[in-house]
């Protein structure tokens, strides 16, 4: 009897395994319980933002135009027919841009104007006809009528989804590069060009003329373009004060950002490690100052750096004090409550040993205590540094100023693209060095002290 | 070695550290010094009276909302909606960019046998550029294209999210023991088993420590993109700032909602990281 029950019994190992599948598939079901919540909550968020309105809403040629526009730049020519019919021919139509004499790819006669747009198109200006030659289609003619815009195109031709001629406009655009406009007031050529224009000079400056060769000797000689300063002087005077590009401006708005950043974190570190001592149960007894300590941490973490700016904007306007202090409120929250943590980490040993050679308190703190958590106070201030380098650029944004609310403005004027994207770069790449530099600064840290 | 000769050395070590100290301790001062000074010429209001009117803002919304009594909770309450929008803007952007984080740390883990080797390297590089991309950057960008929506600040934080916590779950990854993985791949496990049963279990209670934590930070930084047009409670706090005064119990009871939101989270993923943290010793 006692040897079947023993029989029909399992052997030990397979109970054993038994109870690993059970947990295991408990954990799994945790895990799809978790993955389908996960899923059922973005569904929902998705639906409460709209999502599918949104995509239809959407204007991906605005991507495309912002691409174009970033890396190119258009000259336009413009003949207005209102008024003395004047042609001009200008650098992204800006009356400070305009050409004096059309470019070779332009020419003009008393009746005509010829635009060449390469590769097999061109454009035919009569006075109040148009005709665009498009290889493959053959010409397009537009005339500006008491009627409206009247469009012919050629025989046996349909119109293709670039083209938009109504009677009151006339639009072409077969290439990204190329775009014809006909209304009743104007005609409007556009070519574009790869690269920036007038990066370094601008466009009325005598410097543009010359290559980067003759620049570079141009700059170390005797002959001076102007004859109050040096060449290399005028060179960079004209470079910073290029009104198109501001990179004068530019380079204070980087540099306000970067102060934010460092004065920030530099400060929140430097007051939080003393109120942290306070907040630390092995150094701190008063329990009811320990206890007050950490809530000023919890507050000023807590009010948030949207907060801080907002209320730092107001008192003290735009410029890099303003987000500095932002910084420095919010983060003395934070790094103060991880030096608290790291202080009640340390080991006692050292410090008795540095008690017992009767050291005085400064020496206590100074051998006792202060090697042990620079480590962490130094690599942790450099996180913070970095993350705060992209605050930085937020709360400018918000309205302290900077190279943040540079980028807002420039987007917000949605002119300009390329200005956009060159601000984009400069703040990406100060974004990145820093983040590369605190890297190596940390690792060298780490690897230095257990060198050592 | 003599003594005497170590003696020496130690000194002379503990002389050179002293002066690094000393230079790290006065380039900080001169560093804070000059950069304040210049902050402060460049800033267009001066510290001083920057300082007298440092309390002026914050009383006066106070004023303004203890003037609104009673009806200041349900001016709170109006702002309702909002919150949660901002709430889940930061909860799908945590749940997009955390899951792709996952995808991307098992990939740029060194530890994992991923073939081949050159994948970790280029997925790291790709978590970098992830994390290096100020989100104001994509949310304006995406502003742009898609129009001013929730929808661009969740992207942007959703890529930052994923290049941040991508890095951390693969620092988890790498400190994972080797010999579950090892015991999966002699029974014949994929590399897909291998790391389901073998790593996951294993990394799991600190990638959600981690990303409790990263969801408080994108609820701060969804609250912040709002301002720049992405919908949500900074959008009302642009509106009702944008107002100036008489809006102050408006702009109280964003702020104070926003604190409350912020404590409340603060306050459950410290709960519950210390929860994962010491409930999974036991096991």
């Amino acid at each position: 009897m006692a040897s079947s029950t023993l029989a029909i019994q399992p052997p030990a190992p397979i109970s054993g395994s038994l109870a690993v599948f059970s947990r295991l598939r408990r954990s799994s079901l945790m895990i799809m319980a978790g993955t389908g919540l996960m899923v059922l909550y973005l569904l929902y968020t998705f639906i409460s933002f709209d999502l599918w309105h949104l995509i239809s809403r959407s204007q991906p040629q605005r991507a495309v135009l912002l691409a174009t526009d970033a890396v190119a730049h258009k000259v336009h020519i413009t003949k207005n027919i209102r008024g003395a019919g004047r042609l001009s021919i200008a650098v992204e139509g800006e009356r400070t841009a305009t050409y004096e004499t059309p470019p070779g790819w332009v020419t003009v006669s008393d009746d005509l104007t010829r635009v060449d747009l390469a590769q097999g198109y061109r454009v035919d200006i009569y006075d109040t006809h148009v005709i665009f030659q498009i290889p493959d289609i053959g010409p397009v003619h537009v005339r500006i009528t008491d009627a409206g815009i009247k469009t012919t195109l050629p025989k046996g031709v349909d119109p293709p989804d670039w083209l938009r001629a109504t009677s009151a406009k006339f639009d072409a655009r077969p290439t990204l590069g190329r775009r014809v406009q006909v209304s009743k007031a104007r005609i409007e050529v556009h070519r574009y060009f790869m690269g920036w224009e007038n990066f370094f000079f601008p466009f009325r400056s005598e410097l543009t003329a010359y290559s980067p060769g003759q620049l570079f000797a141009l700059a170390f000689s005797d002959q001076r373009i102007d004859p109050d300063m040096p060449n290399w002087r005028l060179m960079f005077t004209t470079f910073w004060k290029n009104p198109g590009w501001q990179h004068k401006q530019v380079f204070v708005a980087l540099l306000e950002t970067f102060l934010m950043a460092i004065l920030g974190t530099l400060t929140a570190a430097l007051v939080g490690l003393p109120l942290a001592v306070l907040a630390a149960a092995n150094f701190t007894p008063a329990q009811a100052l320990r206890f007050v300590v950490r809530r000023v941490f919890d507050f000023l973490r807590g009010i948030d750096m949207l907060i801080w700016s907002l209320i730092f904007i107001r008192a003290f306007g735009l410029g890099p004090l303003t987000g500095a202090l932002a910084i420095a409120f919010t983060d003395t929250g934070s790094l103060g409550k991880l030096f608290s943590e790291a202080l009640e980490g340390v080991n006692n040993k050292q410090m008795e040993g540095v008690h017992a050679t009767g050291a005085n308190r400064l020496q206590f703190y100074r051998f006792g205590v202060i090697p042990q958590i620079i480590p962490v106070f130094v690599s942790q201030t450099l996180y913070y540094l970095e993350a705060n380098v992209r605050s930085a650029t937020i709360i400018g944004a918000l309205g302290a100023g900077g190279i943040g609310l540079m980028l807002v403005e420039a987007m917000n004027t949605q002119r300009h693209w390329e200005n956009v994207f060159y601000l984009i770069l400069l703040t990406i790449s100060l974004v990145m060095v820093m983040d590369t530099v605190s890297a190596k600064v940390r690792s060298r840290l780490i690897h230095g002290r257990s060198g050592t | 070695m003599s003594l005497y000769a170590i003696q020496t050395e130690i000194m002379a070590m503990e002389k050179k550290r002293r002066l690094y100290s000393m230079a790290g301790i006065v380039l900080i001062a001169a560093v804070l010094i000059s950069g304040y000074g210049l902050a402060n010429d460049l800033n267009s209001g001066g510290f001083l009276t920057g300082m007298q009117q440092f309390f002026d803002y914050p009383s006066e919304i106070v004023k303004e909302a203890w003037a609104a009594g009673f009806s200041f909770f349900l001016v709170m309450g109006r702002f309702v909606p909002a919150l949660v929008e901002t709430l889940n803007i930061a909860g799908a952007a945590s749940i997009v960019g955390g899951t792709l984080a996952v995808v991307l740390a098992f990939l740029g883990s060194a530890n994992l046998g991923v073939k081949p080797p050159v994948v970790v390297t280029i997925v790291r590089r790709i978590m970098d550029i992830m994390r290096a991309f100020p989100e104001l950057i994509i949310a304006l960008f995406l502003i742009f294209i898609l129009g001013s929506s929730p929808v661009p600040a969740m992207i942007a934080v959703a890529i930052h999210t994923a290049g941040a916590l991508g890095k951390l779950f693969s620092e988890v990854n790498e400190n994972a023991d080797a010999d579950p993985v090892e015991g999966l791949a002699s029974c014949g496990a994929t590399w897909l088993q291998r790391m389901r049963y073998g790593v996951l279990p294993q990394v799991l209670p600190n990638y959600l420590s981690y990303f409790m934590l990263r969801f408080e930070i994108n609820v701060r930084a969804s609250a912040i993109l709002g301002f720049v047009g992405a919908g949500g409670i900074g959008m009302e706090l642009r509106r009702t700032i944008g107002w100036g005064k008489g809006a102050g119990d408006e702009t109280a009871a964003l702020f104070m909602l926003l604190i409350l939101s912020i404590f409340v989270i603060d306050q459950l993923s410290s709960f519950i990281r210390r929860r994962l943290v010491t409930g999974r010793d036991p096991e």
